[in-house]
């Protein structure tokens, strides 16, 4: 079974699955391994990493030296088409009209979404994480513990290869023996931070990213994960062994066509398409999900976009996955006689609860990297070490004024020049005017690669302010009607981002930096706008009861039982961490359910 | 000495004496019914027509500036350009100068961009060329390219100032401008990032952390 056009599909297939990134990609593979027959449903068109990736170009090698545009948001040679915060033909609104009041909506329309671009910092949930109100008395608790997951993040973390290290940190946790591969070395510049972030009362570790800093075990792991089938054992052996390790150079986010990163196509697609069980239907937005008489859902009706034919593909089984925002639409637009409100929305709450990592940062030039012996720096494409969060003592206390926490994210080091590198070099030389010649060319090289800056990326907890809903006039290209979002910051979000400044600037002191203005005091100045660290999640929040959420335990809606969410919708609350890790645990886990309830014949 | 190139159209003059009267107006506040109006006056710089690359461009191929929207210097701009780029980032004992490696053109694709970052740029690079060339001519009597070192010198300083003189405020907007589109396009090249010290893009076997030297360098051994 292969990627094919909308006449090639099949009368009906046990589970169509809409969204072809880390959340329908993970179920995609759970499932055809295990003999089920899916098809996937994507927005946007086919394309290969393996091609279509520019590692190795030059910023010189593309319009306006790769800066980024209106059609390319993250750079010209970024691996991301038809994406961005503004996509011709695909608006959506905002209700509140004040920056802080604005939610900002990355969408990507690409086999694979933005798994071809992403940084692949692949922390874990803590046990906290899962428990805000009993530990924070705030936010609402997950039906789940840490330890229902924990098996989850072991098996994707030996699927998708995660290099890292066990630091036993509180409510950071360690993987189980054998799971992760070696942490790179750290640059010097991680290295100097490690020594010197205790001064600030903070520690440097590893970095948890997908990226396979040796080859996988081929011989070893396919056992672990699929143990008693050995068809699936060997398609994952295989796939294993066509991935080379990191080389080194390039940067993550242009994507990795020797495959030592994870991407969806890669990791996932590549095996459940082996198996024979996967039909993948490329531009093919999805916009209702159908139901039948009894109140299943049966299937779901697309706009084929090279046609631009409505069609129809039927399913035992619905799986949504197009990106936390993008799923709650498709139910909100799925309205029935049976839902008025939007499909499994009997409880009110699809749409609310949207949350984001609390973000801000902080730089300043560090003297002491000035002159430093020349070297390759590139190393994996992205951080080697970050700052964890070490203060929970206090905040249980209290003393902070926010629930949870943050992490501090940097990437030290002389990257690759882009259009700003020389900037103001001349202020840092204590020059005063627009620096030019030989001086300005020797005060260029002096400061290049001397900056560092570090981004927070901290909890937050679910408020009734923040929300979506379908925006009563306004439709896109294809008549689908569209999301108005309402965002709001509350005192724990501000506290938090007065916090990360404070700290970030005494760590950057620590590091003897130099900084030419003092660390942001006003915490709406500071704070990035509501989905611009792009780990938006919820809308469509898990619980222990039908009448406070969308889905049980299983991201499977409380309304129609053949009817589950595989990708951040189900998630209550976004942790300190990074959420693509714990969007694929969770899809692997939901998958595991889903093919034990169709045993069992219950759905 | 090479055939003069003269001041190409009215246009030029017209405009080189618009940044004048606006400098030593001092009050002209971009975006004010004063300043739209005469900057419609002079309208000597076409409109984009060209689009954009779109949301699905070949990333994998090489462009050269020009290959995706047509570029805008007439040829007495391209002189001027191509000779202040070099006064900016002469060639030295370690690297070329910004000519060398095809800065100048890839500044007039900047300028030619159809996308609202650069959009900016467009007048204040134009104009700013058109003021050079005039104010050489008006000093000296010659075209900037034409101009010895010092003369040109003479010029750049006045413009690079961090007070500049009320005449030569815009100017000097025009001049950081160009100077850090320069640099830009200069260290994003090969030869750019080996002066800078980017030692990167280059596959190996292992990554083995940074050198003792390095280590040194910041006190970790
Ligand atoms: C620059 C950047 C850096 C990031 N870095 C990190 C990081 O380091 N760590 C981390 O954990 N997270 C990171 N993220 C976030 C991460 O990319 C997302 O959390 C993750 O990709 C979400 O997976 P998903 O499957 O829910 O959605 P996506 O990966 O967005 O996939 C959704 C897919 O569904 C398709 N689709 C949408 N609507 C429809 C429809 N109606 N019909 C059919 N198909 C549809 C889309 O085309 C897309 O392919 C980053 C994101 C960006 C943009
Ligand atoms: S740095 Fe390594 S993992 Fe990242 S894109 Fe390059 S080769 Fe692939």
């Amino acid at each position: 079974m292969p990627v094919i056009s909308a006449e090639k599909a099949q009368s009906t297939y046990d589970v169509v699955i809409v969204g072809s990134g880390a959340g329908g990609g993970q179920t995609a593979y759970t499932l055809t391994m295990e003999g089920v027959k899916v098809l996937m449903l994507e927005a946007g068109r086919s394309f290969d990493p393996a091609t279509e990736v520019a590692m190795f170009q030059l910023p010189s090698h593309a319009p306006l030296r790769g800066t980024k545009t209106p059609d390319k948001q993250y750079g010209f040679h970024d691996s991301s088409i038809h994406s961005g915060w503004d996509i011709p033909g695909e608006p959506y609104s905002n209700a509140g009209t004040k920056p802080e009041d604005q939610f900002k909506w990355w969408r990507q329309r690409m086999m694979g979404g933005r798994t071809n671009h992403w940084g692949r910092i692949s922390l874990r949930n803590g046990p906290y994480d899962f428990k805000p109100r009993t530990v924070y008395g705030a936010g609402f608790d997950w039906p789940i513990t840490y330890d229902d997951v924990a098996p989850y993040y072991d098996k994707v973390e030996m699927l998708i290869g995660v290099f890292g290290s066990n630091e036993g940190l509180e409510n950071s946790p360690d993987s189980s023996p054998g799971v992760l591969l070696p942490p790179p070395k750290f640059r010097v510049g991680e290295l100097y931070a490690q020594k010197h972030a205790p001064k600030a009362g903070m520690k440097v570790t590893p970095i948890h990213r997908a990226v396979l800093s040796v080859p996988q075990d081929a011989e070893k792991i396919p056992a672990r994960l699929h143990p008693g089938n050995p068809k699936a054992q060997a398609i994952l052996a295989d796939s294993m062994r066509g991935r080379a390790p990191c080389f080194w150079a390039t940067d993550c986010h242009r994507g990795c066509s020797i495959r030592a990163n994870y991407d969806s196509q890669t990791v996932h697609l590549r095996p459940a398409l082996a198996t024979g069980n996967l039909d993948i239907l490329p531009n093919a937005m999805a916009r209702e999900v159908t139901l039948s008489k009894d109140g299943k859902a049966n299937g779901i009706t697309f706009i084929d976009k090279t046609t631009g034919q409505e069609g129809h593909v039927k399913g035992r089984v619905i799986v949504l996955a197009a990106s936390s925002q993008e799923s709650v639409r498709l139910l909100l637009n799925s309205k029935s006689t049976l839902f008025p409100q939007g499909l499994a929305n009997s409880s009110g709450k699809l749409g609310k609860y949207i949350t984001d990592s609390v973000g801000s940062s902080f730089s300043a030039h560090i003297p002491a990297f000035e002159g430093m012996p020349l070297h390759n720096e590139d190393g994996a494409g992205g951080p080697h070490a970050y700052v964890p969060w070490t203060q929970h003592a206090l905040n249980r206390k209290g003393e902070l004024g926010f629930p949870g926490g943050y992490h501090l994210e940097f990437n030290p080091g002389r990257h690759m020049p882009n259009m700003t590198v020389a900037n103001g070099a001349e202020r840092l030389a204590g020059r005063s005017g627009t620096s030019y010649g030989r001086q300005f060319k020797e005060d260029a090289r002096r400061f290049y690669g001397c900056r560092i800056g570090f981004g927070a990326q901290g909890t937050m907890l679910p408020n009734d302010g923040s929300f979506c809903e379908i925006d009563p006039n306004l439709k896109d290209q294809w008549g689908i009607p569209v999301l108005r979002f309402h965002w709001k910051w509350t005192e724990h979000e501000l506290n938090q981002v007065r916090h990360q400044q404070q700290r970030i600037a005494e760590l950057l002191e620590a590091l003897g930096g130099h900084f030419s203005k003092p660390p942001e005091t006003d915490p709406l100045k500071a704070i990035r706008n509501g989905g611009t660290v792009i780990h938006e999640v919820g809308g469509a929040i898990m619980g222990a009861d039908a009448a406070t959420s969308v889905t049980n335990q299983w991201s499977q809606t409380w309304d129609v039982k053949n009817l589950f969410l595989a990708d951040g919708a189900p998630f209550a609350s976004t942790a300190d961490k990074n959420p693509t890790l714990t969007i694929m645990a969770l899809a692997w886990r939901m998958a595991d359910h889903l093919m034990d309830e169709l045993k069992k014949g219950n759905i | 000495m090479p055939p003069h190139v003269p001041l190409s159209a009215p246009l030029d003059r017209r405009a080189a004496i618009q940044w004048m009267l606006t400098a030593t107006a001092g009050l002209s506040i971009p975006g004010t019914a004063s300043a739209q109006a005469q900057s419609a006056a002079k309208s000597p710089i076409p409109p984009i027509t060209a689009k954009g690359y779109g949301p699905d461009p070949d990333i994998v191929k090489i462009y050269n500036p020009g290959d995706v929207w047509p570029l805008t210097f007439t040829d007495a701009q391209r002189r001027t350009a191509t000779a202040l780029c070099d006064v900016i980032l002469p060639a030295d004992e370690t690297s070329p100068a910004a000519s060398a490696v095809g800065v100048p053109a890839f500044i007039d694709e900047w300028v030619s961009s159809p996308y609202p970052e650069q959009a900016p740029d467009r007048p204040l690079i134009i104009e700013g060329l058109d003021w050079i060339h005039a104010e050489s001519q008006r000093r000296f009597q010659l075209p900037f390219p034409d101009l010895q070192p010092a003369q040109q010198t003479a010029i750049c300083d006045d413009i690079a100032a961090a007070k500049p003189k009320p005449e030569h405020k815009k100017p000097a907007a025009f001049f950081k401008r160009y100077r850090d589109l320069t640099a830009g396009g200069y260290y994003t090249t090969p030869e750019g990032m080996k002066d800078i010290g980017y030692r990167g893009n280059v596959t190996s076997a292992t990554f083995d952390g940074p050198p003792l030297e390095a280590l040194k360098h910041v006190g970790l051994a």
